[in-house]
């Protein structure tokens, strides 16, 4: 804001600068307070890291390894700190390997822009080197996209980026700059803010009859239950949402994308839902009579099937997006808006209340999956370490401040069902599209995105291998991130389908490691490989005191499954503790 | 839920890339859009889609909020035909000999309220706007008689129970939208359409 109110000041005693397209995409983003961009240099977007040149002072840029990399540390940048993640990629390669990250950021609504180097403008279409349909390519997987031919556009295109990246449903954004478009000068008039776009609503209209009719469903509810997602953090409404549910006394239980907007140990906090969520949750969403969505979006991970799913309860849904009302679940009662404006006129209809005998009956269910399931985990009778007990031993030594960062599979879930946090955007994974390699690069960005936090991700063997590349990143840019590799010599998740439903054919899952230790020495990194229970806490120990990145391998049980689970295609009640009842 | 055609008209920003926009909504849940016209509105600058689809009321609702959450898509509306006025525009080529040694054609023509567009010495080139029954039947008619060629047009509609689209508009460019916009209210209430 402050960098816009100068620039205007300058303006009125000044002719409007006369400068390149590459100069104003920079000075578009000073004016929008990006700090720092991650990216990768290349023919196509030459002029722009040309410019950059001369920015180096006011614009922190991490060469990443991969342009895959760059989006994914937009992410965790974006995930950490709440504010865009910023990315520059070339044409044709350049461009396509941002697609995963688009995907990522599309499906768990996380505000990214990017900025694509093009072939000049005579030459779209001619199949010219480097060149690719990017605007094409990416439309599916990015909330807005625009390709720019012409300079001048570029001070508003950019402007509208930032703006629909960050407001309403917040998602990845793609410009495409032709090359001719960088290198063109022209009378620069300044940055203005992007405010309003008339076709776009951000926020649908809260419409206070519903906000009536929800409040009346909860006070006259016996058995309410809250579950609730990211739309929490994206809308920076933590303490909005625990007044609500600390007034109306409501068990509550995230999604893994909520995970973090309270503290897991809140009196209220019943863990997490979805297919390895925790048994209460899970069990008696089924039993509620009124179950209040706050920005989840019901997905096919947390509701199972959706004919046996909650089909007692009536459904209050508080939502910013309309298309997410209706689109799984029938609902009873639709709130529309940002829940940073619904929950508080919410929390004001609601009576105060607590739940003694419905909240038993989740202590109840915690009590059984206690005993079925995380007392094995956190204390095995075998030598052999489980993903939880070193989860658990996490919690211990970083106090819950940490960000823990995961990648995807059964080490994801055994983070997020063991780990604990006390405060919001603690929790940074690939939740909606499961992206196998998300966790190193987006831990190097939660890292810049939150400096000041212990960052440590945690990865499996397979995913691990994906994105490795990174650590070059780590090293040249010294990076302070701790990476906890859970290795299990499998591809765990898909292993445990292949055992459960497939009759043990572990068809190429069978996975085979370099030595992870001399791998990070490669790249300066500090390392240390464990397979016994005694070396744990002080391996986890020497990891978190470490001045700068260490890798810890964490050798664990390879046959190890993560329970409880609904299996696909079962219902939510259907919750399995152990391999037996499936 | 019965499948039954619906159109959907779209009001939205003239802007490239916006018809593969809408386009991929159809084709990433395999719906067939039976369908696409674009054209310009009442209102400068506006653009609008007509489409038609085969589908459950359900489905076509979802598929309307997703259109609608395009950022440059200002409003999207589906109707079944019953409240829609719509017509098609097809064209028939057929040979002049076919025409002037066969009286029958020419009856068929006239009955089928077919228009002249072009006639040369080899081929006349007829036209009909009505619509799918119409058109359609006079292709049958004419195959006997050696059709050349045949093309019908997408389908342009009317919603019957609209209001003017430049009073709702106004309502957009309002930076704070004013207490009487009600959203999504014509998601539950098809007849008041343009109630947003």
């Amino acid at each position: 804001m402050d960098t816009l109110e100068i620039k205007k000041e300058k303006n009125k005693n000044q002719a409007p600068a006369n400068i390149s397209g590459s100069q104003s995409v920079l000075e578009a983003f000073i004016a929008e307070g990006v700090k720092t961009v991650f990216g990768y240099p290349g023919g196509a977007i030459m002029p722009i890291y040309d410019a950059l040149y001369d920015y180096h002072d006011k614009l922190n840029h991490i060469l990443v390894r991969h342009e895959q990399g760059a989006i994914h540390a937009a992410q965790g940048f974006a995930r950490a700190s709440g504010d865009v993640g910023v990315v520059f990629a070339t044409s044709g390669p350049g461009a396509t390997n941002l697609v995963t990250g688009l995907a990522d950021a599309m499906i768990d609504s996380t505000p990214v822009v990017c900025i694509t180097g093009q072939v000049f403008a005579h030459l779209l279409g001619t199949d010219a080197f480097q060149e690719t349909d990017v605007i094409n390519i990416t439309t599916p997987v990015t909330k807005w996209n625009y390709q720019v031919t012409d300079a001048t556009e570029i001070p508003a295109v950019l402007a509208k980026a930032f703006y629909i990246a960050k407001s309403g449903r917040p998602g990845p954004v793609l410009i495409d700059i032709t090359k001719n478009a960088q290198l063109q000068k022209f009378d620069y008039e300044g940055y203005i803010k992007c405010d309003h776009i008339r076709s776009y609503r951000p926020a649908p209209i809260v419409r206070n009859e519903y906000i009536v009719e929800a409040a009346k469903l909860i006070n006259e509810a016996e058995r309410p239950f809250v579950i609730f997602g990211q739309g929490v953090i994206l809308g920076k409404a933590e303490k909005e949402f625990k007044a609500f549910i600390e007034k109306a006394g409501i068990p509550s239980a995230w999604t893994i994308m909520g995970m973090s907007a309270i503290p897991t140990d809140h009196p209220l906090a019943v863990g997490m839902l979805g297919m390895h969520g925790n048994y209460g949750p899970n069990l008696l969403t089924n039993e509620c009579d009124v179950l209040i969505a706050v920005g989840m979006r019901f997905d096919d991970r947390v509701t199972g099937r959706l004919d046996k799913y909650a089909k007692q309860a009536k459904v209050i849904h508080l939502d910013i997006d309309p298309a997410e009302i209706d689109k799984n679940v029938k609902t009873t009662v639709p709130v529309w808006g940002d829940c940073k404006e619904t929950l508080p006129l919410l929390t004001k209809l609601v009576e105060h209340k607590v739940y003694p005998q419905w909240l038993q009956k989740f202590a109840d269910c915690t009590a059984k999956e206690q005993e079925k399931v995380i007392k094995q985990e956190l204390n095995p009778s075998s030598e052999i370490l489980t993903m939880g007990e070193v989860i658990e031993l996490v919690n211990e030594l970083t106090k819950g401040d940490a960000i823990i960062v995961t990648d995807v599979g059964q080490h994801q879930m055994a983070a997020c069902r063991y780990a604990k946090y006390n405060q919001s955007k603690s929790n940074i994974t690939s939740g909606g599209l499961g992206t196998m390699g998300f966790a190193l690069p987006a831990a190097i960005g939660a890292k810049y995105g939150d400096p000041d936090r212990t960052v440590v991700a945690v990865i499996g063997d397979g995913g691990f291998q994906m994105t490795l590349q990174e650590l070059g990143t780590v090293m040249q840019f010294n990076v302070d991130i701790k990476l906890l590799i859970l290795n299990n010599q499998f591809l765990g998740m898909v292993r445990q389908w292949q055992e459960l439903f497939h009759e043990k054919r572990y068809s190429f899952t069978d996975i085979t490691s370099p030595d992870f230790i001399q791998l990070a020495k490669a790249y300066g990194i500090e390392g240390r490989s464990i397979i016994k229970r005694e070396e744990l806490n002080s391996a986890l120990k020497e990891m978190l005191d470490h001045k700068g990145s260490y890798l810890l391998e964490v050798m664990v049980g390879k046959e190890n499954n993560v329970f409880p689970m609904v299996p696909q295609g079962k219902g939510v009640a259907e919750v399995v503790l152990c391999k037996e009842d499936i | 839920m019965e499948k039954q055609e619906y159109t959907i008209t779209v009001y939205t920003e003239n802007q490239i890339g916006l018809l593969n926009r809408i386009a991929i909504i159809f084709s990433r849940r395999k719906i067939n859009v039976e369908s696409l016209n674009t054209s310009p509105t009442e209102v400068d600058s506006v653009h609008r889609f007509t489409i038609v689809i085969n589908e459950t009321e359900d489905v076509v609702k979802k598929l309307c909020r997703q259109i609608e959450k395009q950022v440059e898509v200002l409003k999207a509306y589906y109707n079944t035909d019953n409240e829609i006025v719509w017509q098609e525009l097809a064209l028939y080529k057929v040979s002049t000999d076919a025409i002037t040694e066969k009286v029958k054609v020419e009856r068929l023509l006239r009955e089928y309220g077919a228009r002249v567009v072009a006639i040369r010495k080899d081929f006349t080139v007829f036209e009909t706007t009505g619509q799918r029954e119409e058109t359609d039947g006079l292709v049958k008619v004419l195959e006997p008689y050696g059709l050349v060629e045949f093309v019908r047009s997408a389908r342009v509609a009317i919603i019957k129970g609209s209001s003017r689209f430049h009073e709702r508009l106004k309502e957009f460019e309002k930076k704070e939208p004013g207490e009487d916009v009600i959203e999504n209210e014509f998601l539950d209430k098809n007849e008041e359409v343009f109630t947003m």
